[in-house]
């Protein structure tokens, strides 16, 4: 695919010139943190930032969503149509876009669901490289994840004296055709400057995990019945933090909101957390994951084992949301690296 | 450049969307368990396997994941039975339900038990409590095709001789050559006249070939474990118990997570497992 060069003084051009066929969402300061939000003027967007406080999965899948609408009494749903807008998701991280990738796996499995498939349908990701690690809870090193790989339709890096952009779909190649803020960059120099680019950056992203990338599915598969889950279900509030920021967990739960005139009403859908106390009880009143350790190590192994085993990926981007949340400093460093510890103490 | 600004209203497909169904029939089984049959419209059929489930849904209430009780083999395949505890919110409003009412229906869902490999062998059957109304699908496929299977035992556990569900079936068919049944209560009534005790006590007393014996056990959570423990006891290996967990499916299509044990998704993997399946599942039993 082809690249473009876009020089650093045209970038506000190049994003108001996305926006006249799209709405555009993109990093933006809020208070002293970042979220993603629609971008009204170029100037508000931030490239520099650190991962905002929810992932851009909000997008593909909101945190509340109308599967369909109901009269009372009646058994049918109507109005089961959702709406979609042609959407480019703008300087997402590269951590980001691999929870994107995890989630495609995820709603793509059968059967796939309808909601996810069409919203991804009009959407497109120019991704934003980063060119040092955002601050001490980041992992993308050792997940593998600070590098752009896949699953996103433009890469902008930028190699010092500008930006060049990597096409990577026929929908980002479509897109940018034509656009008067980019100049053609010849395939063999673009290369060459990115991957000096990122030999340069390796040396600035450390492994803050012990355990090796290719040791992870290992470790877990050791420590089930490891102390260190009491220890972390100790310090846990259960309060449900860690699984709403995490760009890829895609636990739901399903209520009917009925209109004050109770004549009818809504069936949705709404974000849920396994790390909550009911989560997995039953109407007899069993519960199947009392524990908040036994709620903690469920949501790691969904991170680090049972994804694996189920969808052949590793569902930590490494992006640090959950630490960084946490209101019980509960550190997925600390955690994996003391597993690693006790593992090799064995 | 895309020339696409306008919001674009997608119709999806119906994943989420219930059937509807009709109650035909209600029959109060004990003070807390009722009876329904439903019939789905426009002569569908629910098509089920035994052990599988699907999502009862009444609006503004919600949905609920209720066990299908009967067989694909019955007669009038428009038509599926349930039998459901009054327990929480959902199961209180069903039980105000009667005749005629419309009721939301999605699946069935899950993986049933697996008849074809059970086929040509014997069984037995051990519920505990509520465990009978999921295995009743299977007992009743098993009655209705009874020749390519071998000899069947049924044990029955419950807490007290009037909580017994479908007793009188239970009963007719024990009349029927090589089916053998038995029940226990926790708490005897003046009444009573069989066993007092757990239903692991009734297990060494029964005589199977543990060659061609399958032992199909569906109960509470805290019966699993001294059952199959009994079983084990007996010789009978882990490849030849299967069970159905309960867990607490919310969307029946493996993505709500509600129902997860370890890696698996009782609502598409389960909710039938062998005991071998679950092996290095800390979280199953």
């Amino acid at each position: 695919m082809r690249h473009y060069y876009l020089e650093k003084t045209s970038m506000g051009k190049f994003i108001e010139s996305l926006k006249e066929g799209y709405r555009v969402v993109a990093p933006i300061k809020k208070e002293n943190q970042f979220v993603f939000a629609k971008v009204e003027s170029a100037g508000e967007v931030e490239l520099e930032y650190l991962p905002t406080v929810l992932p851009p999965k909000k997008y593909l899948f909101p945190q509340k969503e109308k599967l369909g609408t109901f009269d009372m009494g009646d058994t049918k749903l109507t109005d089961t149509s959702v709406e979609v807008e042609p959407m480019i998701i703008f300087a997402a991280h590269t951590c980001d876009i691999e929870g994107l990738e995890c989630l495609d796996v995820v709603f793509n499995s059968d059967p796939a669901d309808p909601y996810y498939k069409a919203r991804k349908k009009s959407l497109l990701i120019i991704g934003f490289e980063c060119m040092v690690p955002c601050d001490e809870y980041a992992t993308c090193r050792t997940m593998d994840t600070h590098n752009p790989k896949a699953g996103y339709d433009v890469m902008i890096t930028d190699v010092g004296s500008k930006y060049v952009l990597h096409v990577n779909s026929k929908e980002g190649k479509d897109l940018l055709e034509g656009n008067s803020a980019l100049l053609d960059a010849g395939n063999g120099e673009a290369k060459t400057l990115l991957a000096k680019t990122r030999e340069e950056k390796l040396k600035r992203f450390d492994n803050k995990l012990k355990p090796e990338f290719s040791r992870l599915a290992r470790l877990f598969g050791d420590s089930y019945t490891s102390p260190v889950w009491d220890e972390v279900g100790e310090k846990c509030l259960s309060c449900g933090n860690c699984t709403a920021v995490c760009p890829t967990c895609y636990c739901l739960d399903m209520y009917d909101k009925v209109k004050l005139d109770t004549t009818g009403g809504e069936r949705k859908r709404v974000w849920d957390s396994c790390q909550l106390e009911e989560f997995a009880s039953v109407a007899g009143g069993e519960n199947f994951r009392e524990e908040r350790s036994s709620r903690q190590r469920h949501r790691y192994y969904r991170k680090f084992d049972y994804s694996v085993k189920k969808y052949h990926k590793f569902f930590c981007t490494g992006c640090g949301r959950c630490s960084r949340t946490c209101m019980a400093g509960i550190s997925l460093i600390e955690t994996v690296n003391s597993l690693d510890e006790e593992n090799e103490n064995v | 450049m895309c020339n696409c600004d306008k919001n674009k209203v997608v119709e999806v497909d119906a994943l989420y969307y219930p059937m509807e169904g009709t109650i035909v029939k209600v029959e109060q089984m004990t003070e807390y368990e009722k009876f329904f049959e439903i019939r789905l419209s426009d002569g569908k059929e629910l098509g089920n396997m035994p052990g599988q489930f699907v999502q009862l849904s009444m609006f503004g209430i919600g949905e609920a994941p209720i066990s299908v009780s009967s067989s694909p083999t019955k007669e009038d395949k428009t038509t599926f039975e349930i039998c459901v505890r009054k327990v929480g919110t959902f199961t209180n409003a069903l039980h105000a339900l009667g005749v005629g009412d419309k009721i939301g229906v999605r699946g069935p869902f899950g993986r049933g038990f697996p008849v074809d490999e059970l086929k040509g062998n014997d069984l037995l059957f051990i519920a505990g409590g509520l465990g009978i109304v999921p295995l009743r699908s299977l007992i009743r496929f098993v009655m209705d095709k009874r020749r390519d299977f071998g000899k069947v035992d049924i044990l029955l556990g419950c807490k007290e001789p009037k909580d017994r569900l479908f007793s009188n079936e239970i009963e007719e068919w024990a009349r029927l050559a090589d089916t053998n049944y038995t029940c226990t209560v926790d708490k005897s009534d003046p009444e009573w006249k069989g066993n007092v005790g757990v239903i692991t006590t009734l297990i060494p007393g029964v005589d199977i070939d543990v060659n061609r014996t399958y032992a199909v056990i569906v109960g509470p959570p805290i019966m699993y474990k001294f059952t199959i423990m009994s079983l084990m006891d007996k010789g009978l290996p882990k490849d030849r118990i299967i069970m159905l967990l309960e867990r607490r499916m919310k969307c029946g299509l493996g993505k709500c997570g509600h129902c997860q044990i370890n890696h698996k998704y009782v609502c598409q993997d389960g909710p039938t497992f062998r005991l071998d399946e679950l092996t290095g599942m800390g979280e199953a039993l």
